[in-house]
C-alpha cells in the first residue's frame, strides 16, 4: 500500500492537486536543509522529495548542481539522509520520499537501504537514472518493505515503455515535464500535457510533472492535468538566496497555484 | 561460448544502461541503427574505405629490438595507431559513429574529451561529414591540453570548457549527456571509450577491434606464431580491448592492461580502476570504479589526461572478474621514463597514455623472459604532450621558460 498515493488522492479530492517540494539533504547545511524541509511542508507542500547530493548527478541543472556539490564539500554522508527524515517526519506528516542516483543505493545495499529507509519513517525512492528493467533488485526490495518506488517516464517513452514504467512505479509516475535537465523554464512544455494524457491512457493512477515549474500559475497550469506539481530548483535558489523563511515563503506562493480556480 | 561472441548490454555482471529515461528512446535508436549498420555490407565497406584513404590503414607494426633491450631480451612489436589519421587510436570510433549519425539522419554531434584526442577526432570527422559539433571538455583538461582545444577550434568545434564537480573527463562526460538529454532529437552523442551505457561498450569495441584483427595478422606473418602476450593502457579502455579483443579466444596468449598508477596505487592519487576500485554504477553502466564508501566517485589522477578517469569499461571488469585479461598500474614516473626511452631508443615519441603500455611491456618482458613476444598497443603520439614531457625534464631554456 503506497504511502504517497493517499495523499495525492486526498489533495485532489480537496484542491487540485498535490504541490511536492524538493530539496537536498545537507545544504546549506544538514540543520538548515532540515529546518526548510519542514517550513516546506508548514506552508503547503504535500509530499517532500528529498535529494541525497551525489558526485555526478547527470539529470541535474546548475542550481541544484551547486547546491548539492556545496553539501558534499560540507561532508555529508548518506547516514545523514535516513537522519533528515527521521527528523522531518518526527515533526510534520507530509510524506518524505528520497531522491536518489543509483550507486549510493547500490554501494550502501539496497535492502539495507531499503530497510534503514523505513525504519526512519521514509515513504520511498524516486531514481532518476534507474529504470525499471535495470530496477529488479529495488523493485524485491521495496515490495518487501512496502516502499513507494517512482520512476520516471519522458516525452520520448513509447507506449511500451510507458506502460512498463506505470507497472513498476508506485505512489506515482514522475513526469518529466520536457527534454533537460532540472531548472526553472519560462514555459512548462505542451510536452508535459501529452505525457500525461498517455500515462493516463497507460493506465496511471497518479502522474506527477516536475523540471521547469516555478511559479504558482505553472503549478495551478500543470496542476488542470496532473494530479501533482513538482518543485525544485525555484525552491533551492530560494533557500540559497533567502534561507529558510524564503524557502518557505515561496511554497506558501506555490501552493496558491493549488487552490486557484 | 567464445568469449569474442560477448555482445552488451551485460558483460556478465557488468554493463547496462543506468540512465534517466529521457535518453532510452536515443540509446534504443542508436543500437537500432548500429545493428542494422552492422548486417548492412555496404556500411563496412564504407567504413573500410574511410579507413584505407583516411585514416591510413591498415597501420603498420614496428618491432623495437633497442627498446626491447631494456627488458631482457624478450621481442617487443608496437602496433602504430599513433601514425592514423589525428595521432591516434580514437579516429577508428569516431568514423564509424560519424557514419552512423549520418544514417540516423542527425546533424549535430557532441563529445566528451580528456586529453583532447577524441575530441579532436570527433570534430575532424564532424568537418569531414558536415556536422555541427560540440566538444565538452573539463576545464582543468582545456588548461593542460591548450593546444588541442585550438586544434578542435580551428575544425570547427565549438570547445566548452567544463566547471562543474571536478573540471575533468567525468564532469565533461556529465555535461555532454545532459546536453544529449536536452538536445537528443537533433544530437548525436559520440562516446569515446568503452564505457558508458549499452550500446557503447559494444559499439565502440566493434570500432576498434580492426586494430587486434590487423595486428593479429601482422605479427603471424614477422614471427610465424601468436604474441606470448598483448598489452596496452588502460583509461575507459577503448585502445586496449580494440587489440583485446581478437586475442580472446586465443588462450596461450596473456592479455594484460596497464592503468594509471598515478603517484602509486597505494596513494590516494592514481587512476587505477580495476586494481584499486569496486564494482559500481557510473556514467550509465555497471562496472569498477574510484568511490568512496558512500558511493561517490572519487577523483582520479594521471599524469596523461587520456588516462585520469575514474571508471573503466564493462568489457574490462567482465575480462578482470572472469581472469581472462589480468591490470596492473604503472606509475606516472614509470610511464614518462619509457616515454623518453622509446624516443631515445627508437625515436618514436609516443602519447604518455601509451608510454604506460610501454612502461608495462618492459616489467612483462622481464617476467616473461628473452623468449617471449609482447605486442604492444602504441595507441597515440606524444605531439600534443610536450608541454608536460618539456617540463617534466626541464628541456625548457631556463631564462626562457614556456
Amino acid at each position: 500500500m503506497s504511502t504517497v498515493a493517499p495523499v495525492i488522492a486526498r489533495r485532489n479530492a480537496e484542491a487540485n492537486g498535490a504541490l511536492i517540494g524538493y530539496l537536498p539533504v545537507g545544504f546549506p547545511t544538514l540543520d538548515e536543509s532540515v529546518e526548510a524541509a519542514v517550513a516546506l511542508v508548514e506552508n503547503g507542500v504535500d509530499v517532500l522529495e528529498l535529494g541525497l547530493p551525489y558526485s555526478d548527478p547527470v539529470m541535474d541543472g546548475p542550481v541544484i548542481q551547486a547546491a548539492t556539490q556545496q553539501a558534499l564539500a560540507n561532508g555529508f554522508r548518506l547516514s545523514h539522509g535516513f537522519e533528515a527524515v527521521r527528523r522531518i517526519t518526527a515533526r510534520v506528516d507530509a510524506p518524505v520520499l528520497i531522491m536518489t542516483y543509483w550507486n549510493p543505493v547500490v554501494q550502501y545495499g539496497v535492502d539495507r537501504f531499503a530497510d534503514d529507509l523505513a525504519a526512519a519513517g521514509g515513504a520511498g525512492l524516486i531514481t532518476p537514472d534507474l529504470i525499471p528493467d535495470e530496477g529488479a533488485d529495488w523493485i524485491a526490495a521495496s515490495e518487501r518493505t512496502g516502499l513507494d518506488r517512482v520512476f520516471l517516464a519522458a516525452p520520448t517513452s513509447t507506449d511500451a515503455r510507458l506502460a512498463q514504467t506505470v507497472e513498476a512505479s508506485r505512489g506515482f509516475v514522475y513526469a518529466v515535464s520536457t527534454m533537460g535537465i532540472t531548472g526553472a523554464r519560462a514555459d512548462v512544455d505542451q510536452a508535459a500535457r501529452t505525457l500525461v494524457g498517455r500515462l493516463d491512457e497507460a493506465g496511471a493512477e497518479a502522474s506527477c510533472v516536475g523540471v521547469g515549474i516555478s511559479t504558482p500559475a505553472q503549478v495551478a497550469e500543470v496542476l488542470g492535468y496532473a494530479k501533482g506539481a513538482i518543485v525544485g530548483s525555484a525552491l533551492v535558489r530560494a533557500l540559497a538566496e533567502g534561507g529558510v523563511a524564503a524557502a518557505g515563503a515561496l511554497a506558501a506562493d506555490l501552493a496558491r497555484g493549488t487552490r486557484s480556480e | 561460448m567464445a568469449l569474442r561472441a560477448q555482445t552488451g548490454p551485460y558483460f556478465g555482471d557488468f554493463g547496462g544502461r543506468f540512465v534517466p529515461e529521457s535518453l532510452i528512446a536515443a540509446l534504443d535508436e542508436l543500437g537500432e541503427a548500429y545493428d542494422l549498420a552492422k548486417a548492412d555490407p555496404a556500411f563496412a565497406e564504407e567504413l573500410a574505405e574511410l579507413g584505407r584513404s583516411y585514416t591510413g590503414r591498415p597501420s603498420i607494426i614496428t618491432e623495437v629490438p633497442r627498446f626491447a633491450a631494456h627488458g631482457g631480451g624478450a621481442r617487443i612489436i608496437l602496433k602504430r595507431e599513433d601514425l592514423n589519421h589525428t595521432g591516434s587510436h580514437k579516429i577508428n570510433n569516431v568514423l564509424g559513429q560519424a557514419l552512423l549519425t549520418k544514417r540516423i539522419g542527425k546533424t549535430r554531434v557532441i563529445a566528451e574529451t580528456g586529453a583532447g584526442q577524441h575530441g579532436v577526432a570527433t570534430a575532424t570527422a564532424a568537418a569531414l561529414f558536415d556536422l555541427d559539433c560540440t566538444i565538452y571538455m573539463g576545464e582543468v583538461d582545456t588548461e593542460r591540453q591548450a593546444l588541442n582545444v585550438a586544434r578542435m577550434r580551428l575544425l570547427g568545434a565549438e570547445v566548452i570548457a567544463v566547471k562543474s564537480g571536478s573540471r575533468t573527463l567525468k564532469d565533461a562526460i556529465n555535461d555532454a549527456m545532459r546536453d544529449w538529454v536536452t538536445n537528443v532529437e537533433t544530437t548525436n552523442y559520440i562516446f569515446g571509450t568503452v564505457a558508458g551505457p549499452h550500446p557503447f561498450p559494444e559499439m565502440v569495441r566493434d570500432f576498434q577491434k580492426i586494430i587486434g584483427e590487423e595486428a593479429r595478422q601482422q605479427v603471424l606473418d614477422l614471427t610465424g606464431s601468436l604474441p606470448t602476450a598483448v598489452v596496452a593502457c588502460v583509461g575507459g579502455g577503448s585502445n586496449a580491448i580494440g587489440l583485446f579483443h581478437a586475442f580472446l579466444d586465443d588462450a596461450d596468449v596473456k592479455i594484460v592492461g596497464f592503468e594509471a598508477g598515478g603517484e602509486g596505487a597505494e596513494t590516494p592519487r592514481h587512476a587505477a580502476t580495476i586494481t584499486k576500485g569496486r564494482p559500481g554504477v557510473l556514467h550509465g553502466a555497471k562496472s569498477y570504479m574510484l568511490q568512496d564508501e558512500d558511493g561517490q566517485t572519487i577523483e582520479s589522477h594521471s599524469i596523461s589526461a587520456g588516462l585520469d578517469y575514474p571508471g573503466v569499461g564493462p568489457e574490462h571488469s567482465w575480462l578482470a572478474s572472469i581472469g581472462r585479461a589480468e591490470y596492473r598500474p604503472v606509475t606516472d614516473d614509470a610511464a614518462m621514463q619509457a616515454l623518453r626511452l622509446l624516443t631515445r631508443t627508437e625515436g618514436i615519441i609516443p602519447a604518455i597514455e601509451s608510454a604506460h603500455a610501454l612502461a608495462g611491456a618492459l616489467e612483462l618482458a622481464r617476467e616473461l623472459g628473452p623468449e617471449a613476444t609482447i605486442l604492444v598497443n602504441l595507441s597515440g603520439r606524444g605531439d600534443k604532450d610536450m608541454d608536460t614531457a618539456a617540463r617534466y625534464f626541464e628541456l625548457y631554456d631556463q631564462e626562457n621558460p614556456k
